[in-house]
């Protein structure tokens, strides 16, 4: 990935010492979040919609739906399309124009989290097996970048869900009526997906990086996990992990999930 | 046509009969919010320094409408072809997000996002004073996040707030509302039911764009309007923008006291 990195030596230096006596420059330990704040129903044309601040770092995720023809592999599936969009708004580092590398990873990993572990029960979202089912498009805007896009953007992706209800279909002409929404929920299953990055700096492991941390991190693991039951995961960059390491990552993950959850909670159930 | 005690009228802005449009004609005309012609939407809220990474931000809400700005710069200007070597240059960028309208919109610019880039540039330029930043540039990055209309209009005071707040030299703010005429009435900030207003002559959106000492940077018609009604809609748009203006220096005043 060609992330500038703005983080200067000395500081990364420093960022290392530090953790290495498990201490942190915003004294929070090593597998504390920042506070997160969700605000839902932030847009009101969205059929859902949420904001999620992680201290500085802030996401609008919405939620929109549409009509349209199966994949033909899934002729009894609704589909699920999740999109990021890093803006140039958010982060002097972002630019205009098409997508690049860290916008598609960032929608694809948070894609994988909601669609493996099967929260949205697709089948419900059929309307005539083979020729009409819902789309659901989960969309994710970052506003403010001060590291941590990932887990903000997973978290507004659950909730935005959760916040949604489906438009209303017209039969008769065949579409839907946009402005118009039922009380229906969307159809989700119990389980609630959390992805949660850990990243490695030094011989430290860490979640929930500030800019400058993420700046220096040297790989990262993204789990997305719901209470337990681990059905997504993606490393990312490229210095090695050791077996030991793994397992001290799923460890640590498995500890963060039930604070997050704790957190989340209210907004998701 | 009068713009007078049209307030007190209570026949509906949506009967069909026409009876009731004559009637219209003579004592009124209620618009579809009951608001008066000249009132702008309510609530309007305004805030500066809504993007920590930004040099300069602001979040500017109309009614159902809200934006936010940043504003990064001045700054070396990339593509470098494009440095001015004798004065800095102003890029907008407006941009709806995809679930800020009832019917998605695909994420990415457009015709119409482009072209409205352009028009905030014209309208926000003539108050800048970046004359002394050769080949540097200034980013306004525009986010509509929930729309019903208005939306450029609401961009570029979102804009000029942002711009205030990064220290860019600046000559005054500038204040954007959109005036119109539905059928025969000229009223200022239409909704986007007004927008859509088929009855009669239908809709006409005039979207303008006002320094405080009362200069045009920026004017759009699409309708059908005669010159005196044009003149008319013009002074209730310019009158809009001083009560608009007021709202942000407020906000703008506010970063002190926090």
């Amino acid at each position: 990935m060609d992330k500038v990195r703005t983080t200067f030596d000395v500081t990364k230096e420093r960022i290392k010492k530090h953790l290495l006596e498990g201490k942190r420059f915003d004294s929070r330990k090593p597998e504390e979040f920042r506070d997160i704040v969700i605000e839902t129903g932030v847009s009101e044309n969205a059929e859902g919609s949420c904001r999620v601040k992680i201290g500085k770092t802030e996401v609008l995720v919405g939620i929109k739906m549409d009509v349209a023809t199966p994949y033909p592999d899934s002729p009894n599936k609704g589909n699920l399309m999740v999109t990021a969009e890093l803006l140039p708004l958010s982060s002097p580092k972002f630019e205009n124009g098409p997508p690049k590398f860290p916008a598609i990873e960032l929608g694809r990993i948070i894609d994988r989290c909601i669609r493996e572990s099967k929260v949205i029960e697709l089948e419900k979202l059929c309307i005539k097996e083979g020729e009409k089912v819902w789309t659901v498009f989960v969309d994710i805007y970052s506003i403010n970048d001060d590291g941590n896009l990932l887990d903000a953007a997973g978290i507004g992706a659950i909730v935005a869900l959760k916040n949604a209800k489906i438009p209303k279909y017209d039969d008769k002409e065949e579409k839907v009526v946009y402005g118009e929404l039922t009380n229906n929920s969307l159809p989700l299953a119990k389980n609630i997906p959390i992805s949660i990055t850990t990243h490695k700096i030094g011989d430290s492991l860490i979640v929930d990086p500030t800019r400058e941390e993420e700046d220096i991190s040297e790989t990262r693991v993204t789990i997305g996990s719901s209470d337990g039951v681990i059905s997504s995961m993606q490393k990312g960059e490229s210095i090695p992990l050791s077996v030991e390491e793994m397992e001290k990552i799923l460890d640590l993950n498995e500890k963060v999930w039930k604070d997050i959850f704790k957190k989340v909670e209210k907004f998701v159930k | 046509m009068t713009t007078k005690n049209t307030q007190k009228s209570e026949i509906s802005g949506t009967t069909k009969s026409k009876k009731a449009a004559e009637a219209k004609d003579l004592v009124g005309f209620k618009r579809i919010d009951g608001r008066k012609v000249d009132e702008i939407r309510g609530p309007i809220k305004a805030k500066v320094g809504v993007v920590d990474n930004a040099d300069g931000s602001a979040m500017y809400q109309q009614g159902k409408t809200i934006a936010i700005a940043a504003v990064y710069g001045p700054k070396k200007m990339h593509p470098q072809h494009q440095q001015d070597p004798e004065r800095g240059t102003l890029r907008c960028n407006y941009n709806m997000i995809s679930f800020s309208v009832t019917e998605r919109i695909r994420p990415g610019t457009n015709r119409r996002s482009t072209e409205i880039s352009k028009i905030m540039e014209w309208a926000l330029g003539p108050v800048l004073m970046i004359d002394k930043y050769p080949n540097k540039v200034v980013d306004v990055h525009v986010n509509i996040i929930q729309a019903d209309a208005g939306t450029r209009c609401a961009a570029i005071n979102a804009a000029a707030m942002a711009l205030a707040h990064a220290g860019i030299p600046m000559k005054n703010l500038v204040s954007s509302v959109a005036a119109g005429k539905m059928d025969k009435t000229i009223v200022v900030d239409l909704n986007k039911k007004e927008e859509d207003y088929e009855e009669g002559e239908g809709a006409t959106d005039i979207p303008m764009t006002f320094t405080p000492d009362g200069k045009l940077t920026h004017l759009q018609l699409d309708g059908k309007i005669n010159k005196k009604q044009l003149m008319e809609a013009i002074e209730l748009g310019k009158k809009a923008c001083k009560e608009i203006y007021e709202v942000q220096k407020k906000a703008l005043k506010e970063i002190g006291e926090e």
